[in-house]
């Protein structure tokens, strides 16, 4: 195989399979979860101020008092590589493209320059909360084999787009090729593992603040 | 036509300083030492002209006709008169079984010597039935001229690679040269239709040289193949500032800009289009506004579409519909299974009484 037969399997069959896993898998887990259900509390709820669903999704952003503080890399670099990450899927052109080609949705990006920019600050913040989870102890000691993989396959599409783009390592067509394939690993890892947490987050926030709300309680 | 190539050049009005000009382009654009240029023009003007036997298959056509007509009477067009074109059947006057006699007798005479060349793909369906010369099919002929050749060209993508010919479903079982040819040189010079200038290149190089250029990965030579489209591309700087043109007649194709959101395959694609353009230099395929179709490189039918971007893919939502029913069919499934086992671990849920823990 070829480098433009392996590009042309990748951007063909081979994300045709990983988007169709991804859908499967996203479908499976969200419908999983929202019709696990809870029995009804029957106690009457007392409403305190400031504890709602709503409140502790935005609550839960910002850092606990003395967090910052205590773990400075996990809220600035967190905060910098999920920003960067969301820049980079939707506003660099050939990605826009992509959307457009697949769903008819499209709009303006951003110069290749800037994105450019934005890949590298993302990649040096993964390193760096990935450098704070080796070093700090108690990190490593909660840190199981997933934490591990699910840093991995952020990681790869980032660090090879960027290698693409920028001509390093490899000739472009294969570099393209291996960025595709780990965007496709990372669709198909992405529903089973804790990167799940792109769909769960702000309902799993809004449970957890309704519940506290219930009782009172503004978390 | 006999003697030694600067004679003959000579009788048709070339100059010597054209001569040496041409030589010294050639190795420039070869990347080979400023030196080479000379000995390139000292050799080939005495070289004795070897024969070339040219052999088509399952072709257009296409690249003869590049490589002949439009160049003519430039200077390319007369490099072949440095070589003996023993067997061309477009191109020679003989035809039925009197051409089929040249070929004999100069694969006879010039064993082991003569540089074969090939255009078009060789099937190998039907015991290679799809195409055959004077009774016989291409791949019989192929095998037999290969043998006593020095080295073998492949001309053009189909023969390099197998072309469209091979390209999906390949109904005929299209194979490339270097498929059948593993015991002697084979150098591609792919292109649909390739560069002119690329063919003489390598043909200088063996008269001088007595040996093949340096060849890439994919048997290219790597003075001509040596870079992608994009990297030459004059073009490139609107790219890198994200300038593209989304329609071939928006203010974006008016500038000129970018044509890789049009489906320009030029980042992939290993070519010298874009510094040695077409028709004696005067244009190429994204100069006159059309994005690069990727010929020179294997496969380049099956590539997902001419006029789709290459980051785009040809149908991403294919089974988008079929995992989506099944994705909520499993969640519906699995929801039941878990409020069935909650059911169930609510119905088997036995009152604890006061008595029980007195027991």
């Amino acid at each position: 195989m070829n480098a433009l037969q392996f590009l042309t399997w990748v951007r063909g069959p081979g994300l045709n399979i990983a988007i169709g896993i991804f859908m499967l898998g996203v479908l499976w887990r969200l419908l999983e979860i929202y019709s696990l259900g809870r029995r009804k509390d029957l106690s009457a709820p007392r409403r305190t101020a400031g504890a709602s669903g709503l409140h502790t999704v935005f609550r839960r952003s910002l850092p606990a008092p003395g967090m910052l503080k205590y773990s400075p890399v996990s809220y600035t670099a967190g905060y910098l590589f999920h920003i960067g990450l969301v820049l980079i899927v939707f506003l660099f052109a050939p990605h826009i493209l992509l959307i457009q080609n697949a769903i008819g949705l499209s709009w303006p990006g951003l110069p290749s320059r800037f994105v450019d920019m934005i890949t590298v600050v993302t990649m040096a913040a993964m390193v760096a909360v990935l450098v704070d989870r080796i070093n700090k102890a108690p990190k490593r000691f909660l840190s199981t084999f997933e934490d591990w993989f699910a840093w991995t396959v952020t990681f790869l599409p980032v660090l090879t787009g960027w290698l693409a783009v920028q001509h390093l390592l490899l000739p472009y067509p294969t570099m393209l090729a291996l960025h595709i394939l780990s965007v496709e690993i990372l669709l198909i890892v992405l529903p089973f593992t804790k990167l799940f947490h792109a769909f769960t987050l702000f309902g799993s926030r809004w449970y957890n603040g309704q519940v506290n709300g219930h009782k009172g309680v503004p978390v | 036509m006999q003697g030694s190539l600067i004679d003959t050049l000579a009788r048709q009005g070339v100059t010597r300083r054209a001569f040496l000009k041409y030589c010294a382009t050639l190795a420039s654009m070869m990347a080979l030492p400023p030196a080479a240029g000379r000995a390139m023009a000292e050799a080939m003007a005495a070289a004795k002209r070897p024969s070339v036997i040219w052999l088509p298959f399952q072709e257009c056509t296409g690249c003869t006709e590049s490589i002949t007509r439009s160049h003519s009477p430039t200077l390319e067009g007369m490099i072949f008169d440095m070589i003996s074109l023993d067997y061309q059947e477009t191109l020679m006057a003989a035809a039925g079984h009197q051409a089929e006699e040249a070929l004999r007798h100069a694969m006879k005479e010039n064993a082991g010597k003569y540089l074969l060349i090939v255009d078009g793909s060789i099937p190998l369906g039907q015991d290679g039935a799809y195409s055959c010369i004077g009774g016989r099919s291409n791949v019989d002929l192929l095998k037999e001229a290969a043998q006593g050749a020095a080295a073998v060209i492949a001309v053009g993508t189909c023969a390099s690679f197998g072309g469209i010919p091979k390209a999906n479903p390949n109904p005929t079982g299209a194979v490339s040269v270097s498929d059948l040819v593993q015991d002697k040189p084979v150098v591609n010079i792919p292109g649909c239709p390739p560069i002119p200038v690329v063919m003489t290149g390598v043909l200088a190089h063996y008269l001088t040289f007595g040996s093949l250029p340096e060849l890439d990965d994919k048997k290219r030579p790597k003075s001509f193949f040596g870079e992608t489209i994009h990297d030459r591309c004059y073009r490139r700087p609107f790219y890198d500032q994200g300038k593209f043109a989304r329609t071939f007649d928006d203010e974006g194709a008016r500038q000129g800009w970018c044509l890789f959101e049009l489906g320009c395959k030029g980042p992939v694609t290993h070519n010298a289009c874009a510094t040695v353009k077409w028709n004696g230099g005067t244009s190429w395929p994204v100069e006159s506004g059309h994005g690069c179709l990727g010929c020179s490189e294997p496969d380049f039918w099956d590539g997902g579409g001419f006029y789709k971007a290459l980051s785009v893919p040809a149908d991403p939502l294919k089974f988008v519909a079929a995992s989506s029913v099944v994705g909520a069919g499993v969640g519906a499934a699995v929801g039941f299974a878990n409020r069935a086992s909650k059911n169930a671990a609510r119905s088997a849920h036995e009152t604890t009484t006061l008595a029980d823990l007195e027991k």
